[in-house]
C-alpha cells in the first residue's frame, strides 16, 4: 500500500455554495493510489495553530493527476482551507484508510447525505469504469436544501447517472430523508448499499438493510490526530463490544459491524 | 535525506541514559508512534535515536468511548484510555518487527497495582530486543483509592523499586506534571533506583462545548499536549536538572530542534517527540536533522555540549 507525504499544489478553489468549498489538488502519486472510500490528512495552516491535520474524504482523482476534496466550513481548520488560492501548496497525507469494498453485486446503491456525497463521487465514477457491471448503480443524494445539492448533484448528471434527491426543505426533489427515498427501491440481497452522511442518517440505513437482508457499506466521520493509526483518537464502537479505528480499521465498515445505538 | 546520513557520521550526536547507548538523542515518545509499523511509508525508522512504544498493560484494554481527542490552542486533549494490546500480544506480534529495526526499543508499562508493574517487568526482561523500560506512573492505584502513583513520592518508589527488582533492564521513570513539586518524586525514583527519569507526561486539562454545555471528551478531562505545554515541560525539566544526578529525558512539545536543544540545554541528555508526529510523521528526523545542522554550524565537539549549558546570571 502506497502512502505519501507530499507538499501539492491547489490548482482550483470553487465555492460551490454558501459554505461549501471545493478544492482541485495536482496530486498524481496520490490520486494514482487511491481507491473510493480512501480519505486523505491536509494541514490546514504551516504554522503551529491551528495544530492538527483535518481528515478528507477523496472526492474525485483524475487520471491526469488531480485530487478534489469537498467540505463545509465548520471551524478554524476548514475556514483556513477555504481561504487557500490557485498557487498556494498544502502538505497531504494519503490515500489513506480501507476504501469500500467493491464486489460483484449487481445493483449497487449509492446514498449520499450533505458531505456524505463527496467520497461517492469518486466511487460512482469507479462504477462507470467498471465495464463488467450490467446495471448503473442507482444514485441517492440529500441535502438541507436545493442550493446544496442542486451544484453537487451536477457532478453525477455530468456521468451520466440517474440522481434521485431529496431535501430537508423540499426545495428540490422528494421533501424528506433519502431513507425514505431508498425505500421505494426494489433493494434484494443481491444488491449492495454505500452510504456516507450524518450519523442518524447511516443509522436508519443500516436498519432499513438490516431489515431487507441488503449487505450496506458505510463511511464514517471521526475527528481524529494523525490518521494512521497512531493517537487511537478515532475510536468507533464495535457491536461485538470494543473499538475499531476510522481511520486504520475504517473509514468504511460493514454498517453490522458497527455500534448505532449509542 | 543521503548526504545528511552520510555527513551525519562524521558529527558525535552519542548520548547514554544510564548504560543505554543512543547513537542520538532524539525518540519518539509513548502514545504518539503506535509500534513504529504504522510510520514506515513515512520515516526512516534506523534514523531514530530510539522507538518508545505505545504504553502496555498485562492485559489488553479497550480504552475510553469517544469522543477521545480534541484540538486545542496549539494543542490537543487526549483521554485514549490506555488502550493496547497487552503484553502477550504485544511480545508476540509487535516485537518480531520492532526488534529489527535496529534501534533500541523502550517499551513503556502501566499498571493498576505494584503487582502489575512487578509483573510487567518481568515479562518483557524475557522478550528478546527490549533495550529498557519507561514505567508510566501517571495510572491510578487501584488499591489506593485511585490515586495517581506519580502524585505520590512514596507510591512512584515503590513501582520504581518493584520494576527494578524485576529486570535488568534500564528503568526509565516517566514523571507526571500534575504535581505540586516534581522534584520530589524525581528524587524519590532516583532514591528507589530509577536509572533515567523522562518528564513530561500530559497536563490535565478540559474543554468544554458552549452549545451543547458538554465536556468534548467523554472521559470529561484529559492530558493536554503539543507545543502549547512546552514551556511548563522545560521549566519541569530545568527544576528535576538541580535536584537529581541521574539522565533526563525532555518531553513536552518538541516540534523542532531548536525546542529540542532548549530542554537539552535545561539539562535533558535526550528528548521525546510527540504530538508533533501526528501532525508530520517525520518530525522526529525533521528535529534530527536540524540538530545535525546546529552541531555543525556550531562547531561543537559533540551534541553532548549542549547538556545542561543554560547560562544563568
Amino acid at each position: 500500500m502506497s502512502q505519501f507525504q507530499q507538499k501539492v499544489e491547489l490548482i482550483q478553489s470553487e465555492v460551490i455554495a454558501a459554505g461549501i468549498v471545493r478544492l482541485t489538488l495536482s496530486a498524481p502519486d496520490i490520486a494514482a493510489a487511491a481507491v473510493p472510500g480512501q480519505f486523505v490528512m491536509v494541514q490546514t495552516a504551516p504554522g503551529l495553530d491551528p495544530l492538527l491535520r483535518r481528515p478528507f474524504s477523496i472526492h474525485q482523482v483524475s487520471s491526469d493527476g488531480f485530487l478534489q476534496i469537498l467540505f463545509k466550513v465548520v471551524g478554524r481548520g476548514t475556514e483556513r482551507l477555504a481561504q487557500c488560492r490557485a498557487g498556494e501548496h498544502l502538505s497531504l497525507l494519503g490515500p489513506l484508510g480501507n476504501g469500500f469494498a467493491l464486489g460483484e453485486s449487481a445493483h449497487a446503491c449509492l446514498v449520499g447525505g450533505g458531505m456524505g456525497i463527496a467520497p461517492m463521487l469518486f466511487l460512482a465514477s469507479h462504477f462507470l469504469r467498471q465495464s463488467q457491471v450490467a446495471v448503473p448503480p442507482r444514485v441517492i443524494l440529500g441535502a438541507r436544501n436545493s442550493e446544496e445539492l442542486v451544484p453537487l448533484m451536477g457532478d453525477f448528471l455530468d456521468l451520466g447517472f440517474e440522481v434521485l434527491a431529496a431535501t430537508d426543505d423540499g426545495s428540490f426533489g422528494y421533501h424528506g430523508l433519502v431513507t425514505d427515498v431508498l425505500k421505494t427501491l426494489n433493494l434484494t440481497s443481491q444488491s449492495t448499499v454505500y452510504s456516507c452522511g450524518p450519523r442518524p442518517m447511516m443509522a436508519a440505513i443500516h436498519h432499513l438493510c438490516q431489515n431487507q437482508h441488503v449487505p450496506c457499506q458505510v463511511s464514517v466521520e471521526t475527528v481524529m490526530a494523525c490518521g494512521m493509526g497512531a493517537c487511537l483518537g478515532c475510536a468507533v464502537p464495535l457491536r461485538a463490544g470494543g473499538y475499531a479505528h476510522a481511520c486504520s480499521d475504517g473509514p468504511v465498515f460493514d454498517a453490522g459491524e458497527l455500534l448505532w445505538s449509542l | 535525506m543521503e548526504p545528511v546520513n552520510v555527513k551525519m557520521d562524521e558529527l558525535d550526536l552519542r548520548v547514554s541514559i544510564g548504560n543505554l547507548e543512543l547513537k542520538n538523542p532524539v525518540m519518539t515518545a509513548s502514545g504518539t508512534f503506535g509500534y513504529a509499523r504504522e510510520f514506515e511509508s513515512y520515516v526512516q525508522l534506523h534514523r531514530l535515536g530510539a522507538v518508545v512504544v505505545k504504553g502496555i498493560s498485562l492485559e489488553p484494554r479497550a480504552g475510553n468511548p469517544p469522543p477521545r481527542i480534541f484540538e486545542t490552542a496549539c494543542g490537543m486533549l487526549n483521554a485514549i484510555g490506555l488502550e493496547n494490546v497487552g503484553v502477550d500480544r504485544f511480545i508476540s506480534e509487535k516485537m518480531p518487527y520492532l526488534s529489527a529495526l535496529g534501534v533500541p526499543v523502550i517499551v513503556n508499562i502501566l499498571g493498576d497495582s505494584v503487582e502489575e508493574y512487578r509483573q510487567l517487568a518481568e515479562r518483557l526482561a524475557e522478550a528478546p530486543g527490549v533495550a529498557a523500560i519507561e514505567v508510566n506512573i501517571s495510572c491510578p492505584n487501584v488499591k489506593k483509592g485511585g490515586v495517581a502513583f506519580g502524585t505520590d513520592p512514596q507510591m512512584a518508589a515503590a513501582v520504581t523499586e518493584a520494576v527494578k527488582q524485576s529486570c535488568q533492564l534500564p528503568v526509565i521513570v516517566k514523571l507526571s506534571p500534575n504535581v505540586t513539586d516534581v522534584t520530589l518524586v524525581a528524587k524519590a525514583v532516583e532514591e528507589a533506583g530509577a536509572d533515567a527519569v523522562s518528564l513530561i507526561n500530559t497536563l490535565i486539562g478540559m474543554a468544554i462545548d458552549l452549545k451543547s454545555r458538554r465536556p468534548r471528551l467523554a472521559n470529561v478531562i484529559g492530558g493536554l499536549s503539543g507545543p502549547a505545554i512546552k514551556p511548563v515541560a522545560l521549566r519541569m525539566v530545568y527544576q528535576v536538572a538541580q535536584a537529581v544526578s541521574i539522565p533526563i529525558i525532555g518531553i513536552g512539545g518538541i516540534a523542532s530542534a531548536e525546542d529540542a536543544m532548549e530542554f537539552m540545554l535545561a539539562g535533558a541528555c535526550a528528548v521525546q517527540v510527540g504530538t508533533a508526529s501526528f501532525v508530520n510523521p517525520r518530525a522526529c528526523e525533521h528535529v534530527l536533522d536540524g540538530m545535525v545542522t546546529y552541531v555543525r554550524e556550531q562547531k561543537l565537539e559533540s551534541v553532548r555540549d549542549l547538556i545542561g549549558a543554560l547560562r544563568i546570571g
